[in-house]
């Protein structure tokens, strides 16, 4: 078993931390990989990112980078806008599942459609965490939210939005998209650093969804929390790599 | 539009559409990049402004929505770039989210609006119907500066300015036209701002500027959320304090022939010039009518009309709304006593001969 | 020319009336002149009626982009003559493409003149259907004054001579339906 380093991303602010995220979030693992990508990558001087509203705001003052954060669904099109206006920056734009998948899905849409240079990092933890617990577009069938408390009837709204299958059927040649979870952070990592170096690389899109843990609203115990992400989620959210630009190698 | 493919030099006397003379100003102020999305009356300011784009070194991004229009913009306006975008009726509507977050942030955005019919689709023509939403749209206290328009000659003028207020004082300006002024064609003169010693307000970034974050400078964490009431009571306090300082050097407003007047009639943007032409009209008639127009709605001219009210013996509100610049009137004029009478045409152009006959009419009563 | 020339000129989407009162008012400002023109149309790309109003000057301002009553208005289809009624008062010369039908009841009483030219007539049979609107613009001009024959042909030129370049018969047919046009009703309105 692999020790995973205790020490903190140099790209983190020190000063910021002990961060406020609820224990056992999931969005501290992935903003461990993308912290730690940073540092590999040296563009610690090139990192725009731009955060949501939910949880992820949380990360307003997380990193040693500018950092800009947007209204709700709206953080695609400013962190398009930086990139647009200065393409020698590298905009990373972080959301939840309600971010990009409802109020931002058709930002989300349009970026990918049209190639922008950005990294698309949505944490996906089936529920919209900051406001309670209310029914995501990635909350699985039969799950029980604040605004479902019955359970998720398909019948009802449907089946759970898959993203990334979404992103990757529209996303044009050059456009990197996978889905990664924090139940695998060395894979989570590796699909973070690829999209970057996809955007450093100038090819187009990037995007990659993370399955993550949300115990404060999914009332669930540690082992209960695990069990969900590593056994359940699955189930409907393939992990793996969907779109890769061709000439570089599958993870 | 000629072919010439240096950017404006000198002076120069041009025949062409508001729509086109934006565009024009907007490269005249160093403009680097537009987002934009179509909405009728103000897509041709696009279509101008991608033909400049090639010759000029520019930059543009039509955005799937008015939304991604004005978040972007702002984006383009962070990263240290002049960017501007430009919209009307519901699309304005959607643009008060984005210059909502421009005001909390302070960041200096520059948004053209040229007036069709509202509420809702209503007509692609003409109205003055997006005042109070221009002026006071969002979720906010209404800090920002709007401009109102009169022809192509101030199209110009004040588009070049607005990236200049922006960019000075950093409140989110905006150009308040209306689908008259960005079709019709008229002459005007435009210029390169600096040759007539308008100095331009450079661009800064507010992120991405050199230097690593943490380690040769502090990283720039911008957020536009707060944990506590009396925080946000404070940032408010501080920003509306501001405002109030610097308005009085940004307000701007016309009065004409007010010192003896039986009756001030007060209108803005396009339709000021049908009311000028009615002073003069009623003048030789032998009414004493005067002639006040507020240039900026946003710092409104408070103090000026104010003083004219004083002396004059009553107002007479003219726009092609239901009473949005009658409601800023109210607004500014209160505890005064002076009767105020009204001609709404909401959507409706509005010509000298019919205000001379309102006036008239009103004189006839009394 | 003393005043402000007051033209409202409306057809049908794509008889051409927006390039009439384009060309009339670069002519106007190549000239000189003060010229406001302002395009009024619904909401479809195509189809509807479309109005153009002008105003031309000598050296007075012009106020608002549009007029309440007309010095000269021209209706080409049978909608734009029920549209127009509204700009036209005891002041007005009315003018109507005599081609049109069941417009009797709906032309205006009141005005100073009410004309009718076979401007469709003359360009299908001795021009050709397609000069329809400069036959219009000749008939503008000769209405009022308010630019000479010689401008509004270079204003022409400076508008469609990318055409001519390709055909250049179509200079000579355009410059004499403007001819006739004027011929069809010089001297009504003296400036």
């Amino acid at each position: 078993m692999e020790v995973v380093q205790p020490v903190m991303p140099q790209s983190w602010r020190i000063e910021s931390k002990p961060h406020k995220f609820c224990p056992g979030c999931g969005h501290g693992s992935v903003l461990k990989a993308l912290g730690e990508v940073i540092d590999e990558l040296k563009i610690q001087d090139r990192v725009i990112f731009g955060c949501d509203i939910g949880c992820s705001l949380l990360a307003w003052d997380f990193f040693n980078l500018d950092i800009i954060q947007t209204h709700h669904g709206r953080t695609t099109p400013v962190i398009t806008g930086i990139k647009r206006a200065r393409p020698e920056l590298i905009g990373v734009a972080y959301m939840g599942d309600g971010g990009g998948y409802a109020i931002g899905s058709q930002h989300l849409v349009n970026a990918a459609t049209r190639n922008e240079q950005v990294f698309v990092l949505l944490a996906n933890n089936t529920n919209y965490g900051m406001t309670g617990g209310q029914m995501a577009p990635t909350t699985l069938p039969g799950q029980k939210t604040e605004t479902c408390p019955y359970g998720r009837d398909v019948k009802e709204t449907g089946n759970p939005t898959l993203g990334p299958e979404m992103v990757a059927a529209i996303a044009s040649e050059g456009a990197y998209v996978a889905r990664g979870t924090v139940a695998n952070y060395r894979q989570l990592k590796k699909f973070v650093k690829k999209a970057m170096e996809n955007q450093l690389a100038g090819n187009g899109f990037s995007f990659v969804e993370a399955l993550a843990g949300c115990p404060t609203n999914w009332r669930t115990n540690a082992e209960k929390t695990w069990a969900f992400i590593e056994q359940k989620m699955p189930e409907y959210f393939k992990v793996g790599e969907l779109k890769i630009p061709a000439g570089i190698k599958e993870g | 539009m000629t072919n010439d493919i240096k950017p404006v030099s000198g002076e120069k006397k041009v025949f062409m559409t508001g729509n086109e003379v934006v565009a024009w100003a907007a490269l005249a102020a160093g403009v680097d990049i537009m987002y934009g999305y179509p909405i009728t009356p103000q897509n041709e300011i696009m279509h101008y402004w991608t033909r400049m784009v090639p010759k000029f070194n520019k930059k543009f991004l039509q955005t799937e929505d008015e939304l991604s229009a004005g978040f972007a913009t702002l984006g383009g306006v962070l990263s240290g770039k002049k960017a501007f975008t430009a919209t009307a009726g519901p699309g304005n509507i959607l643009m008060q989210e984005p210059f909502s977050m421009a005001e909390m942030m302070r960041i200096p955005a520059v948004l053209v609006v040229q007036q069709r019919g509202g509420p809702s689709t209503a007509t692609v023509i003409y109205s003055q119907q997006e005042v109070t939403m221009t002026c006071y749209g969002g979720n906010g206290e209404g800090l920002r500066i709007v401009y109102s328009t009169a022809g192509n000659q101030d199209l110009y003028d004040y588009t070049i300015k607005a990236f200049n207020t922006a960019w000075k004082y950093r409140f989110p300006t905006f150009v308040l036209g209306d689908g008259y002024q960005a079709k019709m064609r008229e002459s005007l003169t435009i210029y390169n701002p600096e040759e007539r010693g308008i100095d331009l307000v450079p661009a800064t970034p507010m992120v991405g500027a050199p230097g690593t974050p943490g380690i040769h400078r502090e990283p720039n964490h911008l957020r536009n959320t707060y944990n506590t009431e009396e925080e946000l009571f404070q940032v408010i306090r501080e920003m509306v304090t501001e405002y109030n300082l610097i308005a009085a050097e940004i307000v701007e407003c016309d009065a004409q022939r007010c010192e003896d007047a039986e009756i001030v009639l007060i209108s803005h943007g396009v339709v000021s010039r049908a009311c000028l032409a009615a002073v003069s009209r009623l003048r030789e008639l032998g009414i004493k009518a005067g002639y006040f127009r507020p240039i900026t709605l946003r710092p409104f001219p408070e103090t000026q009309l104010r003083q004219l009210a004083k002396n004059a013996k009553r107002l007479l509100v003219v726009e092609s709304a239901e009473g949005q610049l009658a409601k800023l009137i109210m607004q500014s004029i209160y505890g005064l006593t002076i009767p105020m009478e009204n001609y709404f045409r909401p959507g409706l152009g509005i010509t000298a001969e019919e205000v001379v006959s309102q006036v008239e009419n009103l004189l006839v009563v009394y | 020319m003393a005043g402000i020339v007051k033209m409202a000129l409306a057809g049908e989407g794509g008889q051409g009336v927006q390039s009439v009162a384009e060309i009339i008012t670069d002519a106007a400002y190549a000239e000189g002149k003060e010229a406001l023109y302002i395009p009024n149309f619904g909401v479809e790309q195509r189809g509807g009626v479309s109005i153009a109003f002008v105003q031309i000057a000598a050296e007075e301002n012009i106020g608002s982009p549009k007029f309440t009553k007309g010095d000269i208005v021209i209706a080409l289809s049978d909608r734009a003559v029920r549209r127009t009624g509204q700009y036209v008062d005891e002041n007005t010369v009315f003018i109507y493409d005599s081609s049109l039908e069941g417009i009797e009841d709906d032309l205006p009483t009141l005005a100073k003149r009410v004309l009718s030219i076979p401007a469709m007539e003359v360009s299908k049979n001795e021009l050709h259907p397609r000069v329809f609107n400069i036959v219009i613009m000749g008939a503008a001009i000769g209405a009022t004054g308010v630019i000479s024959i010689e401008q509004a042909k270079k204003s022409i030129e400076a508008k469609l001579g990318y055409k001519f370049e390709q055909n250049p018969e179509l200079r000579e047919l355009n410059f004499k339906a403007l001819e006739k046009g004027a011929a069809l009703v010089s001297g009504v309105l003296y400036n």
